[in-house]
């Protein structure tokens, strides 16, 4: 862990000072603990995800190349940073003045109340910090055992299957295998007939229904063979499970889904958590605990910053914040219910206002229960599409430009539907483990209208070879065309099917 | 603190470095450096290490934006505003190339790691220096000339507050003569230069546009090389067809003659050149001659070989012959040299360079040698 840094006494006054506020305001949170950092340790840990402690890899050191070289040439900053812990850290960057931090710490204490309330993150370890670094002993240990080139390479394999996992896993009962051991195959495939006098017996069970019935239970015991039964999403387990690999690899397989399923949350929640975080912070500082006047010029500077729509893309924090207040305002009007859905007058729909007032109680009700794609589902209407000037844009292929190619509400919604669908990833299952009853792996993509990036989908494949040691196929679409891809251990191929 | 980002950056510096070395053959044959050979280092764009996943294919995809603008018009790419981060790890796709600042001397070393050179054995007057003077240092007696203006009130700053006379309201500092700051310089040790290169390059008809490129790519490289084993280098050039010429750099990599070969107007050049102003005690001498081959009569080529023989290899390190091939075909001058001095002359070394891939083992060839 860092130094736990004693802050400054005029900083610690902010901080407890913000919090009884937060605390006031309804936000629920962990404690949280601040930290003073200076840059150079704050693109450290960002590049770290947040962790002082992970296990070595080449990747962290090019993140934070990235980072600081950012910051060296002027590109970017990072302000702020909090993880989802318990107790929740923050790092305060030293360097910031006096209103960048409070507006940074209102912020935290934003993301604090979101991590420990919203469902999605409900299931994330909460002593993550604890396993980060247990996951980095480990990777340790095996390097000084196996040695770094061996247990480099396995884990760039691993982490190029990361996104391999099946994001609604956590929040689903575990499915408990079904009890069929122990059962005779003749006792399963019984077919039970109705109870009936023996004279009405072929009358009441008709010998080829019976036939039938017989045949589709084979049929379906046959099914049932399948490996896996179902199709699985979550394909990181089931390499974990059947494939050929030692123990080590075993440990890291499950060290990487591990750490994918704890950061699948934020990838699922970035507009709604930025966006909450954004609506508290400038509540506070504007409202709760208005800024003193010498200093409001620089807090709407720093936020005009933050909320500043960048052309080519959605920028979370505004969106966010946006909606919400589009929420709390339509909450707090009463426009909400069946007779304002179903009104057809924008006049009346614009003026409409029953002095409901349940607009706070509503976004807090949001935060606990949504992720980004529910949220922007439920909520982002036609009226706030327009008076955000949303757009669709296209790559056009005559000018090599991207242009904009729609305002109308449906189809700027659904892309946004569909960019957020499986926090952003393809979705892909195993669907056959013993494929061509040789032990060779098929992996399905459900297309939803975007093709995968074909190169790397070889070197993907090339990446789950190395782990199941056998063929991988994987079924997709490419230019509308339904196709397998394989790799069987030297070469590719591209069939149709 | 932990230590770990150092040796995480590091491990990732060296897997660039590898990436580096792989490319190098293609910046090699392409030559996207030299228009940047004035700089002091190169900016090479690296591809950012990419773990692969299965991931939507971009660039084409579109996508939804927010601003102004009507249907048709091109999106306009955003500036990027700096926006407070949040540790999310994954997050941030951002830009797919990374600028990687390589030096030329770096440049040279991973040239000379992967053509496996060995360092040239230095001869000459190893200990010839100029002297050089720069201001760096700072002391307090000088010339009011070089008086450090800032440094100087700095001083008194720090003497009025430390006595206690320093008023907020009212910030006079006067400098006193023991405040008084002066620049001072220091003496650096500047090694002369002590090799040269002549380039000789045959500007005749039959030497087309991609036989001069070809050149230029391997000067390049050569330069590169020997300014890494050299404090102090010095180039000349020397253009021919039938009459040689001296030129300077620029004219050397653009001129197009035409007419006919006489090889040996360029070797009495150099020869006149190196007995003008480069003594072979004290200089090391490298003579570069490409050339497609193809010369006039055989009457030239034999007083070609004379001169090389009693005089021009005698004075120098290493006579180096790179044979470009033209659209007619190479010519005979090669083996005539092969003929001549036979294989393994010490200071003679011949290359056909055949195409842009050829160029990496015509280095070899010519520096492989270590003179």
């Amino acid at each position: 862990m860092y130094v736990n840094t004693q802050l400054p006494p005029e900083l610690a006054d902010a901080v407890s000072h913000l919090e009884e506020v937060a605390r006031n305001a309804g936000l629920d949170f962990f404690p949280t603990i601040f930290e003073l950092v200076d840059y150079n340790q704050l693109a450290e840990i960002a590049s770290y995800g947040g962790f002082p402690t992970r296990y070595p890899h080449w990747k962290f050191g090019m993140e934070f190349d990235k980072i600081s070289k950012s910051y060296e040439y002027g590109l970017s900053i990072i302000y702020e940073m909090v993880i989802n812990n318990n107790p929740c850290y923050a790092y305060l960057l030293r360097a910031n003045s006096m209103v960048y931090q409070k507006t940074v710490i209102a912020h935290v204490f934003g993301h604090c109340d979101f991590f420990k309330n919203n469902y999605y993150f409900s299931k994330t370890n909460r002593k993550m910090l604890d396993q980060m670094a247990n996951h980095a002993t480990f990777v340790r240990r095996a390097i000084n055992e196996i040695g770094q080139d061996t247990v480099e390479s396995f884990l760039d394999v691993c982490l190029s299957l990361e996104n391999l996992i099946d994001i609604t896993t956590p929040y689903r009962a575990p499915i408990t295998a079904t009890v069929k051991d122990g059962l005779g195959a003749d006792q399963a495939l019984h077919v039970s007939k109705i109870e009936t006098k023996g004279y009405l017996d072929s009358y009441v069970n008709p010998k080829d229904f019976l036939a039938a019935q017989k045949d589709r239970m084979e049929k379906e015991q046959r099914r049932t063979k399948n490996f896996p039964e179902n199709p699985e999403r979550d394909v990181l387990k089931f390499l974990i499970d059947h494939a050929p690999v030692s123990s080590w690899q075993k440990k890291i397989l499950e060290i990487i889904r591990d750490e994918s399923y704890y950061f699948a949350p934020q990838g699922q929640t970035k507009i709604l958590n930025e966006g909450w975080a954004t609506y508290w912070h400038s509540m506070m500082m504007t409202r709760l605990s208005p800024l003193h006047e010498s200093e409001i010029v620089d807090y709407c500077d720093h936020y005009a910053g933050v909320v500043a729509a960048a052309p080519g893309s959605i920028n979370p924090y505004k969106i966010g914040v946006e909606l919400l207040r589009h929420i709390e305002r339509r909450w707090d009007r009463g426009q909400f219910g069946l007779e304002y859905l179903n009104c057809d007058d924008p006049k009346k729909r614009a003026e409409w206002d029953t002095k409901a007032g349940l607009g706070r109680k509503k976004i807090f009700e949001v935060r606990r229960f949504h992720n980004d794609l529910t949220f922007i589902d439920e909520f982002l209407d036609e009226d706030f599409c327009h008076q955000h000037k949303m757009f669709l844009y296209d790559y056009d292929r005559k000018t090599g430009k991207q242009i904009i190619s729609s305002r109308e509400f449906k189809p700027v919604k659904q892309k946004l539907l569909q960019q957020l669908t499986n926090f952003g990833q393809p979705i892909i299952s195993v669907v056959d483990g013993n494929f061509k009853n040789r032990g060779e792996l098929l992996l399905r993509h459900e297309h939803n209208g975007e093709d995968l990036k074909q190169d790397f989908t070889m070197e993907t494949l090339r990446n789950i070879h190395k782990v199941w040691a056998r063929p991988v196929y994987l079924e997709t679409v490419i230019e509308e065309v339904k196709r397998r891809v394989s790799f069987d251990g030297k070469n590719h191929d591209i069939e149709k099917i | 603190m932990p230590n770990n980002m150092e040796s995480d950056l590091n491990r990732f510096r060296k897997i660039v470095k590898g990436k580096i070395k792989q490319e190098l053959r293609r910046f090699v044959a392409n030559g996207e450096l030299i228009g940047r050979q004035g700089k002091k280092s190169i900016s090479i764009p690296l591809p950012r290490i990419d773990l692969p996943h299965f991931q939507f294919g971009n660039g084409e995809g579109g996508g939804v934006g927010q601003g102004q603008g009507e249907v048709g018009d091109e999106v306009g790419q955003g500036q990027g505003q700096p926006q407070p981060g949040k540790g999310e790890a994954g997050e941030g796709e951002g830009q797919h190339t990374l600028e990687v600042d390589v030096s030329l001397e770096e440049l040279a070393s991973l040239l000379s790691e992967e053509l496996e050179l060995p360092n040239i054995e230095n001869k000459g007057k190893k200990n010839v220096e100029n002297k050089k003077y720069k201001y760096t240092g700072i002391v307090n007696r000088g010339p009011e000339s070089l008086r450090h203006f800032k440094k100087t009130y700095r001083e008194a700053l720090k003497r009025t507050i430390s006595i206690g006379k320093y008023d907020p309201a009212n910030p006079m500092v006067i400098p006193i003569k023991e405040d008084k700051r002066y620049r001072s310089y220091k003496i650096y040790n500047e090694p002369v230069a002590n090799a040269v290169i002549v380039y000789m390059m045959d500007v005749s008809g039959s030497m087309g546009d991609e036989q001069k490129e070809i050149v230029r790519l391997t000067s390049f490289w050569l330069d590169t090389w020997l300014q890494s084993q050299y404090a102090g280098l010095e180039r000349r050039y020397i253009i021919h067809d039938a009459t040689a010429r001296e030129v300077d750099q620029n004219t050397f990599y653009r001129t197009r003659e035409s007419g006919g070969t006489l090889i040996s107007s360029a070797y009495r050049m150099a020869l006149k050149i190196l007995e003008d102003h480069y003594p072979p005690q004290e200089w090391n001498v490298y003579l570069f001659h490409f050339s497609d081959g193809d010369n006039w009569s055989g009457n030239d080529t034999n007083e070609c070989l004379k001169m090389l023989e009693s005089d021009i290899m005698p004075r120098a390190n290493l006579f180096c012959y790179g044979q470009v091939e033209s659209r007619y075909g190479s010519g005979q001058f090669l083996r005539d040299l092969q003929k001549h001095f036979g294989e393994n002359n010490p200071k003679l070394t011949l290359a056909q360079i055949k195409d842009r891939d050829a160029i990496m083992d015509a280095l070899k060839t010519f520096l492989g040698k270590g003179k």
